[in-house]
């Protein structure tokens, strides 16, 4: 339903049966109708709100993954300091004109990738050699420290961006606004492979909830599972940066609100997770195009605010609930 | 059942254990008992591989740090002495993860997990109470409720560390009757850290005594919980100190 009114509303209205129908049609092969909302609805609003919906779904994901992981409500994707190594990677990019031959849109994507990956590298490197245990706090600590780092970076490279300087600070206010359906298909793969891995995790996530010492005391292979689950959502963070730049709140707002309502198991949170935050990202979307119409909120902008106000208010009610 | 052999711990220069061997048989309750500082708890966390340590672990013949930890957890479960659970599982949920080294992967079978969890609540008395929060719970339920959790993951030897520590005396009563009961099924040895030398006295079957990580002494009850060995390891006469208390309620 969230799906189908997004790709209805916008700066341009399209009818709820034309909607249902072209997409119907360009599922099958039919012949389209011809007109501007077939060129609006395929072409910009249906990649975009498909590219929305994954986004969020894979942030929220990660979101869940990570609080569960490090037993810290107020861990989310970017606790880990992947997200800022992905955006460090696609400003240098952006700032750089840094390019794929025949592929020019993927030079962003591919450097918060690669970015990306070389931070978990250097975060987990970093943790191993300073804790063999890789405790939580350790990654913790060695995350916020590293996301400084790459901010700064991203400072100076900023400071010396020139006429760059305001494609970049868009991107990294999160932005969808040009998502092809190429960019729907790399995050949906990245969402079935790290977010199924994340998934086939759930009892161990439980066993880590519960607490770390219990998890090896009842039999999970803690550094095994942590290395897996910190390197599947570094993966999908990585991508869902790379495409939408830096989307705050989205990981750490939804799954409080789905703990709410499903209860703290992930076999339950984390396929919640994926639907809340699906949703929870293509409203947000569908304001920050609406708002202001016919300008446009970046994305990041809008989840910020109603995620900071949300998470007051559940934060408020869970400690009221207790 | 479990032989420990020059288990030595030390974190630079600081040595916390120092070649400490002993060994469990089944049916023994050993009790590890010791001033402040003796390095008690970390033999516990020693043994189950949660801090690095030289020496040999044994259990049932085969060496425990190289066993899979799913393995080891169908052999060695673990009490510890305080918990904080940060989100608002059921009592049951909780349980229910002491069944996890029996089905370590998603392909495994579960069979068994239904009962086993049922029996572990029942066990405890806190079958009515499964389906509440553990952030609802007292300390002494909380404890009772990982203690079900071990019994659920049904291993063949209990390590506790101090597990009524920071339990009031009823509580102490039924979290050490409730060990008791499940000790008495063959084939099953309790090793527990306690502080209390009246507790370790009353259920335990044999006594390893530390002092500054080392061993002092080892073997029952009676022979290792004499006035001549409390009284260096305590540095105070033991007996006197009991007997005065003692004497109090009496008087009262």
């Amino acid at each position: 339903m969230t799906l189908l009114l997004s790709v209805c509303v916008g700066s341009v209205s399209i009818p709820f049966s034309t909607t249902i129908s072209v997409i119907w049609r360009g599922i099958w092969g039919l012949p389209l109708p011809q007109g501007t909302a077939t060129a609006i609805l395929l072409t910009s609003r249906l990649p975009r709100v498909l590219a929305v919906m994954l986004v969020g779904a894979s942030l929220s994901l990660c979101g869940g993954a990570m609080q569960g992981l490090l037993k810290n409500p107020l861990a989310d994707g970017s606790t880990l300091g992947v997200s800022s190594g992905a955006s460090l990677g696609a400003v240098t990019a952006i700032a750089f004109g840094i390019t794929i031959p025949k592929l020019p849109f993927a030079g962003t994507m591919v450097m918060a990738m690669v970015f990306a990956f070389c931070s978990l590298l250097i975060i987990l490197g970093l943790a191993y050699k300073l804790d063999f245990s890789l405790s939580t706090n350790t990654i913790i600590l060695i995350g916020v420290i590293f996301s400084m780092f790459a901010s700064s970076v991203m400072s100076i490279i900023i400071t010396f961006s020139g006429e760059k300087l305001r494609s970049i600070t868009f991107w990294t206010m999160g932005s969808l606004q040009g998502a092809s359906y190429t960019s729907v298909l790399v995050v949906l793969i990245a969402l079935v492979l790290f977010g199924g891995i994340i998934l086939l995790h759930a009892r161990e996530l439980n066993a880590f909830a519960v607490g770390e010492e219990n998890a090896r005391h009842v039999g999970v292979n803690v550094r095994r599972v942590k290395l897996i689950i910190l390197i599947a959502v570094s993966g999908l963070i990585g991508v869902c940066v790379s495409i939408g730049g830096t989307i705050g709140f989205v990981g750490l707002v939804t799954p409080h609100m789905v703990r709410l309502l499903v209860g703290p198991n992930h076999k339950r949170l984390l396929p919640a997770s994926v639907f809340g935050g699906g949703i929870f990202l293509m409203l947000s979307d569908l304001i920050a195009r609406t708002l202001l119409n016919p300008k446009e909120l970046p994305i990041g902008v809008v989840t910020s605010i109603i995620g900071a106000v949300a998470f007051v208010y559940i934060y408020g009610a869970s400690r009221k609930g207790r | 059942m479990l032989r420990v052999e020059n288990l030595t711990v030390s974190y630079g220069d600081l040595t916390i254990l120092n070649n400490v061997s002993f060994s469990v048989e089944p049916g023994e309750w050993l009790m590890i008992v010791g001033p402040n500082g003796a390095g008690k708890s970390t033999l516990i966390n020693a043994v189950t591989g949660g801090v690095p340590a030289r020496g040999t672990v044994l259990y049932e013949g085969k060496n425990a740090r190289a066993m899979k930890p799913h393995e080891l957890a169908r052999g060695i479960g673990v009490l510890a002495q305080s918990h904080f659970v940060g989100y608002s599982f059921s009592v049951e949920e909780v349980v229910r993860l002491g069944r996890y080294a029996y089905a370590p992967t998603i392909f495994s079978s579960h069979s068994g997990e239904e009962d086993a969890v049922k029996k572990a609540l029942e066990q405890t008395g806190l079958y009515a109470q499964r389906r509440q929060s553990v952030l609802t719970l007292s300390g002494g339920e909380l404890q009772r409720t990982f203690l079900a959790q071990t019994f659920a993951q049904d291993p063949k030897l209990l390590l506790l560390d101090e597990p009524t520590n920071h339990l009031d005396l009823v509580y102490q009563k039924q979290v050490f009757e409730l060990i008791r009961a499940w000790l008495q099924k063959e084939g099953r040895a309790v090793i527990s850290v306690v502080h209390d030398l009246s507790l370790a006295r009353a259920y335990g079957t044999r006594a390893l005594l530390l002092d500054r990580g080392c061993v002092v002494a080892d073997g029952p009850m009676e022979q290792v919980f004499t006035d001549e060995i409390l009284n260096r390891v305590y540095r105070m006469d033991v007996r006197d100190w009991m007997s005065r208390m003692l004497a109090q309620w009496k008087e009262a």
